[in-house]
């Protein structure tokens, strides 16, 4: 009996391992399947470095170029914003204030991470837009700079939370070498913890890139959608994501701009598949090391 | 035979735990003082008095006093980053950083400030060299620090502190975590440093106190016991309890 209920348990934890495999596995078949027609109506490299993305002008045109540059852009700014504050809202948690307080406060950092992205959208468009609208004297503030801040928020709980548990992992021993060398906190921070975290602080920033890249109501709501190939931070952008919700709705089963938005979403599926690759190689070398 | 450092009366708190009771201590100049003890009796807490590494634990309270060069060590104005550069500190297990084994090296002249290549190259070659690691690692200076042998890492970590030019090595169990061979070279290297500075050795490992050490101390649950040269204490101790613990009876 003792033994039958061991198999059982043992199949049961298998099975379910399994499943999420063959999710992630079936998920991708059904992206090339629904989207791999678009190939036949225009070439893959037609596809990606295409300029121009006129999906129901005759004939159409499916050049993603300007939907992959618009999300790259967005997602670099917020990059920009996200990584310094990150690092250093983790280092602050970490080293600076004393450990109870600091639990409180990453606590509610990555509550943060709990706020719907349709609400960001909605401070984006009533008081961050008007506020960069004026700043640069724009026609409208709805543009990648926009995204870019927003996504940045979005992104920061995953950022500082990963970064603080990487410098907490570093072992006690650096911290009392440095000091007994005469270092200061700041030498002791900038010189020894941070490399010696560099790993999870990378694997941080790509983890970031993958929230942000895959991110959809913000930046639809917030980054003006203007499918053009974007030359600053100032231009309205539309990203993939924004592309493929916006569209979604309009397009007929089956029809080659059907075809082109899963196309879309092959593409954004193995970029984000990349970056948590690389995310994961870092978090192990991290692991391998210590 | 002058004294480098004179501690006196001084008590330690862990919040209410009295770990250190009314120590009176002069430590020589340029010799090998060892430190000895059953575990808890405070004699690495003692060693961390000497360059205020207890500051780092919270609700520690010391009263009492310690004079290097008649410098007081435990008012609150020392200046601990230069009392730490000239106090230096080898720990139980090597702590090398996860960074290159010359950046290890000159990490002390890293933080003060120092940056011209041709200074950190000679002072690294010359750190390495008084530990005899140069001739072994003179090629691969930029690997990994953390790649070396356990042996290497902690003559690494006693070069590091040797870079900043201290008077006194302070040495906490530095042998816990070596093989005896390994344990031997480490002793030897400590008589050749004990030229140049002043060492303190914490070691719960009496041979090596008898071994390596001209002053032996003896501590008992926060209290020094009995302090001498080595060859008296391990001879001819005066105290019937340093006779109990070194002729093996207890601890």
């Amino acid at each position: 009996m003792k033994e039958y209920f061991e198999w059982l348990i043992e199949n049961l934890i298998l099975i379910c391992g399994v499943i999420s495999i063959v999710f992630v596995i079936l998920i991708f078949i059904f992206l090339l399947k629904e989207g791999s027609g678009i190939f036949s109506h225009t070439s893959l490299t037609g596809f990606i470095f295409g300029k121009d993305w006129y999906p129901i002008s005759d004939p159409p045109k499916f050049g993603i170029l300007p939907l992959i540059l618009g999300s790259f852009i967005v997602t670099l700014g917020a990059i920009i914003i996200a990584v310094p504050l990150g690092i250093a809202s983790a280092v602050f948690l970490s080293e600076v204030v004393p450990r109870g307080i600091g639990d409180i406060l990453k606590a509610i950092i990555e509550l943060l991470a709990a706020i719907p992205s349709i609400v960001l959208g909605f401070i984006g468009i009533v008081i961050l837009s008007p506020i960069i609208k004026n700043i640069f004297n724009l026609p409208t503030g709805l543009t990648a700079l926009a995204g870019s801040v927003m996504l940045a928020f979005m992104a920061l709980p995953t950022i500082v939370s990963i970064i603080e548990d990487a410098i907490n992992s570093v072992p006690k021993s650096y911290r009392e070498a440095s000091y007994a060398m005469g270092a200061t906190k700041w030498q002791t921070i900038r010189r020894v913890i941070l490399p010696a975290a560099s790993s999870g602080i990378l694997a941080a920033i790509m983890l970031g890139i993958g929230r942000v890249i895959g991110e959809t109501m913000a930046v639809l709501m917030i980054t003006g959608n203007a499918a053009i190939i974007p030359t600053s931070f100032l231009q309205p952008v539309r990203t993939m994501t924004a592309t493929i919700a916006a569209e979604m709705g309009e397009v007929i089963r089956g029809d080659a701009h059907y075809q082109a938005l899963f196309g879309i979403g092959i593409v954004l599926f193995i970029i984000t598949f990349l970056i948590n690759l690389v995310s994961d190689l870092f978090l192990h070398k991290k692991r391998g090391k210590a | 035979m002058s004294e480098k450092i004179e501690i006196k009366k001084l008590n330690l708190f862990y919040g209410d735990f009295h770990a250190l009771i009314d120590v009176n201590l002069g430590i020589p100049e340029k010799r090998v003082t060892s430190i000895i003890g059953p575990s808890g009796c405070g004699k690495s807490t003692l060693l961390r008095c000497l360059n205020r590494m207890n500051d780092l634990v919270e609700g520690v309270r010391v009263t009492g006093s310690i004079k290097i060069d008649n410098i007081e060590v435990c008012s609150p104005n020392t200046d601990l980053i230069s009392l730490r550069q000239k106090v230096g500190m080898v720990f139980q297990r090597p702590n090398p950083f996860p960074l290159s084994i010359f950046e290890n090296v000159v990490y002390g002249l890293r933080i003060s400030g120092t940056n011209k290549r041709s200074v950190l190259e000679e002072v690294a070659e010359k750190s390495l060299s008084e530990v005899l690691l140069f001739d072994d690692l003179k090629d691969k200076l930029s690997d990994p620090a953390l790649g070396l042998t356990l042996e290497q890492q902690q003559k690494l970590c006693i070069a590091r502190v040797i870079a900043m030019r201290p008077e006194v090595i302070l040495l906490d169990e530095p042998c816990s975590t070596l093989d005896p061979i390994a344990t031997l070279k480490i002793e030897d290297l400590m008589q050749i440093l004990k030229k140049d500075y002043s060492l303190v050795i914490v070691t719960h490992n009496m041979q090596q106190a008898a071994r390596a050490s001209d002053t032996t101390c003896y501590m008992l649950l926060g209290e020094m016991i009995e302090c001498g040269e080595t060859k008296d204490i391990f001879t001819a101790p005066k105290d019937k309890r340093t006779e109990d613990y070194i002729s093996g009876r207890f601890g």
